[in-house]
């Protein structure tokens, strides 16, 4: 068991982990008031293996996830104020409303983004670290992905291309056990992912991510050998999530007892008692910790709950980095109106009536010529336009050639 | 003003640039040693090294994905697909992430790489390496789609594309890179995306045709007014996204009659949007509908008289013209 760190160090991971925990008990809170929508996925108890990452990480390191980082961002120093706004899908929001829960990002704290496409992130992963590498600038990236996330193609090509490249790149599986509903003995043929990328040449160790000292230890040494020895390497942090896969999960999957078991070894409960029995935090240092936490998730719902939300005509803002002033980007404007989904409640009955059967326009029109290239007509080499014949086409080559 | 192939002049433009900027680098399967599957970056190892011209193994979706990483941490990537079929393999991280990140992160990141790769049928390649997938990429958001048909073009274009802070889809066709023609020389040469060329006046039919089938269209126009009598004005719109519609608007407001040329498929095509376009914006200027002539809607088959006959040729764009100008009221 690693040694415990200053009296400082002890408290910034104590609190930290603290106000992730916090935050996403509220941010579950504010999904079943509807304020949240969509999808959300909680890291209650996958904490220590957030804050223990970035923790050990540089201003300067780049990190970057899944759709499961709210709490990445907050680790990473990012307001949470703007992370709850996000997930209400307000102006103040990190992403401005345009991301959502799944798509938190800030630049400023170099959190380069969670992704909504499991293994998504990992060849992005590998691109930050050719840009360091490139520019001979000695920042690293952790590339934090799920157990499920080594199934992806992307996992063996971005291994392959990261050895092959020496590329400065920790990568880091949050084994929560379940890509999504499927435990992973039943998804993963080898389950010791540590191993997963050996092959390629990429070394790989494992690390209890419950414990939020012996993650810094690991991850410290995975960016040791990204910065100095330009050695990519795989870290396999074992944690567990105690919420379901997302909000809409009924955890049919698992057994409440499997749930309790690890919230035995709870990575904040576990790791202040450690703290208090060492006599490096007092009970009240703890407590500080929790009440901070509390003061700032309620500020942040307070935050995001008077946020405004987008204004309609901001609907095509940073689609296009609009470089060239005269503004030749083309995005689809030409409709004066409304746009279908803006006036959903204001939709003319039969349009809604359509949509809502489904139904596409599917008249026939009585244009004078039809194209047989439409019709699905199988005639000989019928490609082309309603006048020529396939043969007629087929000859021509011919005689050309 | 130098005579230069296609492939020349895509090479030119992608190494003045690399002059011009230490951000901007290439990399792809067999770009380097192998001088690029069609030789459109010969000569590029040599000058810039492999830092900066760099093969890559195979693997579409890694590869585009970490251009994306690296563009969004400053630098300026060309990656080379061998073909738009290959290029399929990496659609997640072109729509997905490229053309996404921009606005799912509302501004604080920008992609600007250009994804380059060659297209469209002739060479008997068969059902995997000769399709035309300027449809699929150009109804992305977040994408710029490029499609050049003169060495002139396709060098002014790509400088542009290495230039601008957007995902560029920069689509060549396989039968163009022999292709001579006249190219500007200089650092200036660049062209801004959505300007159409017209490269015939007439007034009689619009031909719109993207790629080869820009060519194809002129051949058209050409046996139109030698055995027709027919003057057709025929445009090249260079680029899908963003699309020069004034200029093809103002053509059918002339001509009251248009055909598209395209050697994609029909459905959900270009012309096909185009098509639509048009109806919607110029209806009342129409005197017959649109016609539009498209490749095949099969695999394009490896028989050479199969394939021949699933690609549109100077024929069916003469047939479509007169077509049009039959059905006018």
């Amino acid at each position: 068991m690693p040694d415990l760190p200053d009296a400082a160090t002890c408290y910034e991971l104590l609190a930290r982990m603290a106000l992730i925990r916090r935050f996403e008990e509220e941010a579950g809170r504010q999904y079943q008031r509807a304020k949240a929508g969509g999808f959300l996925h909680l890291a209650i108890g996958e904490e220590a293996t957030i804050v223990g990452t970035t923790s050990v990480m540089r201003d300067e390191d780049f990190l970057i996830g899944t759709y499961r980082t709210h709490g990445h961002a907050i680790a990473r120093g990012t307001d949470p104020n703007r992370v709850m706004a996000e997930l209400f899908g307000r102006v103040d929001g990190t992403s401005g409303g345009r991301g959502g829960s799944m798509h938190i990002f800030d630049a400023e704290n170099r959190f380069m983004g969670g992704y909504g496409i499991v293994g998504g992130n990992l060849p992005i992963a590998a691109g930050l670290g050719l840009a360091s590498q490139y520019k001979g600038e000695d920042s690293v990236t952790v590339c934090m992905f799920g157990d499920g996330g080594t199934n992806t193609g992307n996992f063996g090509e971005t291994m392959n291309l990261a050895a092959l490249w020496t590329l400065p790149v920790l990568f880091l599986v949050e084994n929560n056990l379940y890509g999504m509903g499927t435990a992973v003995e039943r998804h993963s043929a080898q389950t010791d992912l540590s191993k997963k990328a050996e092959g390629y040449g990429i070394p790989g160790t494992r690390v209890d991510g419950m414990d939020v000292l012996a993650v810094r230890e690991g991850v410290a040494e995975g960016i040791r050998m990204a910065r100095e020895d330009a050695r990519p390497t795989l870290l396999e942090a074992f944690t567990y999530r105690y919420r379901g896969h997302s909000a809409a999960d009924p955890e049919v999957y698992r057994e409440r007892e499997e749930v309790e078991e690890w919230q035995e070894k709870d990575p904040i409960e576990n790791f202040a008692k450690r703290c208090v029995g060492a006599g490096v935090l007092g009970e009240r240092e703890v407590q500080q910790a929790r009440d901070t936490a509390e003061e700032t998730v309620l500020a942040a719902a307070e935050f995001a709950e008077a946020s405004p939300e987008p204004p309609l005509d901001t609907m095509y803002e940073s689609l296009y980095a609009t470089t060239d002033p005269s503004g030749w980007y083309a995005v689809d404007e030409r409709s004066p109106e409304p746009h279908r989904g803006e006036r959903e409640e204001s939709m003319p009955d039969t349009a809604r009536e359509l949509a809502e059967a489904g139904a596409a326009y599917a008249g026939r029109p009585e244009g004078p010529r039809p194209n047989p290239a439409l019709e699905g007509d199988a005639r000989e080499g019928t490609a082309h336009n309603v006048e020529d014949s396939g043969e007629q086409a087929v000859n021509a080559q011919e005689d050309e050639g | 003003m130098a005579t230069l192939r296609m492939r020349e002049a895509l090479r030119d433009a992608m190494a003045e640039e690399m002059r011009r900027d230490e951000a901007v680098f290439v990399m792809g399967e067999d770009v380097g040693v192998f001088q690029g599957a069609f030789k459109v970056t010969e000569g590029l190892l040599d000058e810039f090294g492999e830092r900066r011209v760099r093969d890559t193994p195979i693997s579409e979706n890694t590869i585009v994905g970490a251009g994306v990483g690296a563009a969004m941490a400053g630098l300026r990537p060309i990656v080379e697909l061998m073909t738009v079929n290959f290029s399929l393999l990496a659609l997640d991280q072109i729509v997905n992430h490229a053309a996404a990140i921009p606005y799912m992160f509302n501004g604080q990141a920008k992609v600007p790489m250009v994804v380059r790769m060659p297209g469209g049928g002739g060479h008997q390649l068969g059902p995997t390496h000769s399709h035309s997938f300027e449809a699929l990429y150009l109804q992305v958001p977040g994408l710029l789609v490029a499609c050049p048909s003169t060495p002139a073009d396709g060098k002014a274009l790509l400088k542009t594309a290495i230039r601008d802070d957007n995902p560029v889809i920069f689509i060549e066709h396989e039968s163009l890179y022999g292709v001579r023609g006249e190219v500007p020389e200089g650092d200036d040469h660049v062209l801004r995306f959505g300007e159409a060329a017209v490269r015939r006046e007439g007034g009689d039919v619009t031909i719109v045709g993207i790629l080869k089938m820009a060519q194809v269209a002129e051949e058209a126009a050409r046996t139109l007014s030698h055995e027709h009598g027919i003057e057709a004005e025929v445009i090249d719109p260079r680029t899908l996204r963003p699309l020069d519609l004034d200029t093809i608007l103002d053509s059918v407001r002339k001509t009251n009659h248009a055909v598209i040329v395209e050697e994609g498929w029909p459905h959900g095509g270009v012309g096909a949007n185009l098509s639509t376009l048009i109806t919607e914006q110029a209806f009342d200027d129409l005197d017959a509908p649109v016609q539009r002539v498209t490749g095949a809607d099969v695999h394009m088959p490896y028989s050479k008289r199969l394939e021949q006959a699933a690609i549109p040729h100077e024929e069916h764009v003469v047939s479509a013209a007169l077509a049009t100008l039959e059905g006018s009221i």
